[in-house]
């Protein structure tokens, strides 16, 4: 469990570790910052880039702005300090990140990493198309902006090219209408989930505006879903807009079903059958949808 | 789980044994080791540089489950800069022996494969290098041409006649097959008004130690032949040194084994080390210069060892009643590539207590050790108990099922009766102490055991998924090794050549200033020995605990130790504890002789307390122990005429119970035998099929309790281990034989999975046969909580025609078993 040799460089100019990434040779070069699944992938050999560019200290990546009405979280950004500081703004942000492993690899490990590794069964992945996010990608060409729903091409692929960089990601700030669902199912906390979704909802009077959800571990990348329709049947089934979380929840359960046998094409492990993950979607998508438009009341 | 004593919840039965405090009142039970090992001061192997000049090796290992080794080609690896050696199996086979087996079989095995491979992971070559990176560097420069053979991972096709064969010498994959009965079986079963059976699959999965193997190896060819040195974190069975001589070539003298005082965990996996020692005293051999190999995570999970995946077929004879008239059992272990010693010893471990904690006198065993393209298998915390009684518990639930009995109250009416300890089983073991009742009285009190089935009744009808699963167990301890011979048949067995026994020493001295120095040689790694062997020799010497220093030591070559030392079998709380007050009397005899020359008073009417010597009509009239000391060590001049002034006393405690096995292939297995009581509440979401363990309760009986505080973690840690088993972790092969290879596919529990709440109740029958009447307790919940979690489970989906025959459960299980119900 020993890296094989690479070279290593630590620019402090953004400029700078552009080149060196776009100077490796064959195409060669590797960002690290929180390096938390890149470093397993170095010690076992199951990886070799030829030079590591380490992004931790590029000043202008360090930063956690707000502008626009987005909290921009730059590619340094550990995901324990968004946690901790930006939970508020970008609630579903909150809800998810205590999932992501345990707190220790949360201090090291970057949300911008986590986009960039584009695991399929990963929260952040998810969270970002839920919330529309924008991934903005630097390269040699100058930056680039990238809707999320855009930016996973695939397991563990993004159209990010070997020679950009992850710079940065915006989260829109929560409006008062919008409210949040995430769950997700692991054999152990901190494990990357067998199955997950994140949910938003928006709604007008009790009327939805909107209802993304993205499911995660359920195929090569992350299912974005317009719930929009489903959840409003479900509610006026109801003829309450109040009524319970869980009575919504059971009406979900038809159109749950349905998007579950559309998300779920992963052929499935020993932690989860394909079946079983279409049961997870099903259950979780209904009660998060169901959580996240009670929520979304809250704030009318 | 809650570690800490509180909570309503949570009681102490009996006022345990006290816990000597320090003079100041400090210490309450906390243990000696910690404050190093918190503190980053621990020196575990890798920490240590014995040897200047040591190189580093890297394994290269088979990719393939089987192979035939067509060629191998390490010139490239050879001539990479920085390489000092590079062997393959052609040195090994130059120079090595297969290691002696544990019993007759055409099936050698050496440290790397040498014509074929065997399993993935196998070693095939190693290389020597300046560091741990070039090694590795060097490593894939290693090429071998394999053949791919068909592979079997699966037991029963292993033992099938058209299954490929492991190792041609041999006539198939079943290293050993033997049966045994005792009693009248076939009576029993002819008269039973119920024949309740069932087929039983264990999962295979292993210990995680923190840390992994280590071993430091020098080869140096001397005057007198080769001597070869070698660090390692090994903790025995010391039966091992002399196969490891054997496999090198060379006597036992010209072996010299050291384990460094801290070592990080094992719960038995690390006893696998030892094939390590050969390749790296050959590696050695070659580099010319000392060799070290630290395992890395991978390899240990790949390729050290696993505690046994068995397929066990339970049957018994069941009166009207509900009695157990008969059990007949059918074992089929998978051991892996390899016979690796001591196995196939996890199939006998159990021997005298294969009829658990009930009055069963009649028994059949079949017993076969299969050998498949898994990793070979080897001591793992339970050793043996965990695989019998999942089978044995999950069938008590079945026969409670059949004769519409509550499982608790079948259990109790089952269970030896009190009045009947000590207790002769038809398989040999003689149960030392217990008293069964007692438990089930605790267990039922605590855990309000009616209530509890009125809550899960008035769950069900809410539309909840509650279980309440139960087992009861017994818990061997200080193993005696001789069960090993019930693996060759009687008549091949050689007369003069019986093994038996469960040795243990110690060596304790007093220095001039009365400072007690105690050596254990029990190689512990984590479990608090010196604490505990601190607290006894102040006991029984009458001092503080500061007056007693506790050294960890093994070397060979110095420490005193026999083929049954080691750390294993729960040895340590009734064997090394009834030597260390074997020694300390003598040393208690010593200094009472050397205080009666300063007192004037016969030896026989003084006694050791509060750091003194003392009479014990007139306590006023008394010495320092360190006084008493003092004398013989600067003034033996003045003590009787024919006194020997010996302030060193070695104990070798030996007891005569663990005798060899019998001609009628009856053995006493273990010297004790405790009890293990335990329940389980387990809910299961309806919809996403999580399992959430609720609560649990567990009553145990580890006779004489030593230190409360060890004991609970010793109860905390065997059930976690037990939990990895029922929930978590699986050591799956693919049909192909390709093996979970990281931490992503084997699941250790956390922290976070072991939170549940537990209640533990302990009461104590002192064992008649060590000295302070402990018995050991440091795997009783590693063998029960796989089948309570199993009868949880399986109680909870009754209702939905579902049982629990297999391992590990969680919600892709459950979802699966209530998909085809």
């Amino acid at each position: 469990m020993k890296a094989a040799p690479f070279a290593y460089v630590r620019p402090t100019r953004l400029q700078d570790a552009v080149t060196e990434l776009g100077s490796a040779q064959h195409g060669g070069g590797k960002v690290i910052a929180g390096g938390q699944s890149l470093v397993p992938v170095l010690a076992m050999r199951l990886g070799r880039p030829s030079t590591l560019v380490d992004i931790t200290r590029v000043e202008e990546l360090t930063h956690m702005t707000v502008d626009d009405q987005c909290l921009r979280v730059a590619a340094a950004v550990r995901q324990r300090r968004v946690q901790r500081e930006a939970s508020q703004l970008v609630p579903l942000l909150g809800l998810a990140l205590p999932w992501v492993g345990h707190r220790e690899i949360r201090s090291r490990g970057t949300v911008c990493g986590s986009l960039a590794h584009a695991d399929p069964s990963a929260e952040m992945p998810a969270v970002a198309m839920s919330l529309n996010a924008t991934v903005e990608v630097t390269g040699p060409n100058g930056r680039r902006q990238v809707s999320a729903a855009d930016f996973f091409t695939g397991a563990m692929a993004t159209v990010t090219e070997p020679t950009e960089i992850v710079t940065s990601v915006s989260f829109p700030i929560a409006s008062s209408d919008e409210g949040y669902g995430f769950a997700e199912i692991a054999r152990r906390h901190g494990d990357y989930a067998i199955a997950g979704v994140a949910a938003r909802v928006r709604s007008t009077s009790g009327a939805v505006v909107e209802a993304p959800i993205t499911s995660f571990g359920v195929s090569d990348k992350p299912q974005l879903r317009d719930m929009s329709g489903a959840l409003q049947r479900a509610v006026d089934s109801l003829g309450d807009p109040a009524a319970p979380t869980s009575e919504i929840t059971n009406a979900l359960e038809e159109p749950a079903h349905a998007m579950a046998e559309d998300v779920v094409t992963t052929a499935g492990d020993s932690h989860g059958s394909t079946a079983y993950r279409k049961r997870l979607v099903r259950v979780l998508a209904a009660r998060e949808l169901a959580r996240a438009y009670r929520s979304s009341l809250k704030g009318a | 789980m809650d570690a800490t004593a509180k909570g309503p919840g949570r009681q102490v039965t009996q006022p345990l044994t006290k816990i000597p405090a320090t003079s100041d009142g400090r210490i309450t039970g906390s243990r000696i080791e910690d404050p190093p090992l918190v503190t980053g001061q621990g020196r575990f192997l890798d920490d240590l540089d014995p040897l200047p000049g040591t190189l580093v090796a890297a394994i290269v290992r088979s990719p393939h489950a089987h192979a035939k080794i067509r060629k191998v080609d390490l010139t490239r690896a050879r001539s990479h800069p920085g390489v000092a050696a590079v062997i393959g199996p052609e040195e090994v086979l130059e120079t090595l022996k297969p290691f002696p087996l544990s019993l007759r079989t055409n099936m050698p095995y050496y440290p790397t494969g040498t014509d074929k491979v065997r399993y993935v992971g196998e070693p095939v070559a190693v290389v020597v290098a300046t560091d741990r990176y070039t090694a590795e560097d060097a490593a894939e420069l290693v090429r071998v041409d394999y053949d791919v053979l068909p592979a079997v991972v699966d037991t029963k096709k292993a033992a099938n006649p058209d299954s490929a064969v492991l190792h041609e010498g041999a006539d198939s994959n079943i290293a050993s097959d033997r049966s045994f009965t005792f009693g009248s079986v076939d009576d029993a079963f002819a008269r039973a008004a119920h024949v309740v059976s069932e087929e039983y699959k264990f999962p295979r999965y292993s210990s995680t130690p923190m840390e992994c193997y280590s071993v430091i190896a020098e080869w140096r060819d001397e005057s007198t032949g080769p001597q070869i040195t070698a660090y390692a974190n090994f903790h025995g069975p010391f039966s091992i040194v002399p196969i490891l001589a054997g496999a090198l070539g060379i006597s036992t003298a010209q072996l010299r084994i050291i384990v460094p005082a801290d070592n990080g965990g094992s719960f038995g996996i690390k006893s696998g080390v030892y094939p390590y020692i050969a390749l790296m005293a050959l590696a050695s051999r070659h580099a010319g210069r000392p060799v070290r190999w630290t395992e890395d995570r991978i390899e240990h999970l790949l390729s050290s060892s696993a505690g046994s995946d068995r397929i066990m077929r339970f049957k018994a004879a069941v009166s009207a009643t509900g009695t157990v008239e008969a059990l007949d059992v059918d074992f089929q272990e998978n051991v892996g590539a390899y016979l690796r010693p001591p196995e196939p010893a996890t199939l006998y471990r159990c021997f005298g207590n294969i009829t658990g904690p009930y009055g069963i006198d009649a028994v059949r065993m079949r017993a076969r050790a299969v050998v498949t393209n898994k990793v070979p298998t080897g001591l793992n915390r339970g050793f043996g108990g965990q695989q019998l009684y999942f089978g044995l518990e999950r069938l008590m639930d079945k026969i409670a099922v059949t004769v519409g009995k509550d499982p608790l109250e079948l259990r109790r009416t089952n269970a030896i009766p009190t009045s009947a300890f000590p207790y002769a089983t038809p398989t040999g073991g003689i149960y030392d102490s217990g008293d069964y009742e007692k438990a089930f009285a605790m267990l039922t009190e605590s855990a309000q055991y009616e209530k509890l089935r009125a809550e899960q009744q008035a769950a069900r009808e809410r539309g909840e998924i509650m279980g309440i699963g139960i087992a009861a167990i017994v818990e061997p301890s200080a193993t005696n090794i001789g069960y090993i011979a019930l693996a060759t048949p009687q008549d091949e067995r050689v007369r003069g050549r019986d093994k038996s026994g469960s040795t243990e020493h110690v060596r304790v001295s007093v220095d001039p200033q009365g400072v007690v120095s105690v050596l254990l040689g029990t190689v512990p790694q984590g479990q608090g020995h010196a604490t505990v062997a601190r607290e006894i020799v102040a006991n029984q010497l009458g001092l503080s605990v500061e007056q007693v220093v506790p050294k960890i030591d093994m070397d060979t070559a110095t420490t005193p130790w026999t083929i049954t030392t080691g750390s294993y079998s729960s040895r340590f709380s009734p064997l090394l504890t009834s030597a260390l007050v074997e020694a300390t009397d003598r040393i208690a005899a010593t200094i009472k002789v050397a205080a009666s020359v300063l007192l004037a008073e016969d030896p026989t009417e003084l006694e050791l307390a509060d750091g003194e010597v003392r009479v014990t009509a007139d306590p006023q009239r008394s010495v320092l122990f360190r006084h008493a000391a003092g004398l013989i060590h600067w003034d033996p001049g003045s003590l009787p005429d024919t006194f020997e002034a010996q302030l060193n006393a070695e104990a070798a405690f030996t007891p005569p119970e663990s005798t060899a096995a019998s001609k009628t292939d009856q053995i006493n297995s273990s010297l004790c035998y405790g009890f293990v009581l335990e329940l389980a509440v387990v809910r299961i979401d309806p919809e996403t099929l999580e399992i959430a363990i609720e609560k649990v309760f567990s009553v145990h009986d580890p006779g004489t309790v030593l230190n409360p505080v060890l004991l609970e973690g010793q109860i905390h840690g065997a059930m976690v281990h037990g939990l990895g088993g029922a929930m978590y972790e699986e050591m799956f092969y693919s049909e192909s034989g390709q093996p979970t290879s990281t931490f992503m596919d084997y699941l250790v529990p956390t922290s976070a999975e072991a939170a549940f709440p537990l209640t533990s109740e302990t009461f104590e029958t002192p064992s008649p046969l060590s000295r302070l009447g402990a018995k050991g307790a440091g795997e009783g919940s590693s063998m029960s909580f796989p089948a309570v979690v199993a009868n949880a489970v399986s109680d909870a989906l009754a209702p939905h025609g579902v049982q629990i025959t297999s391992l590990p459960l969680h919600g892709n299980v459950i979802h699966e078993l209530l998909s085809n119900s």
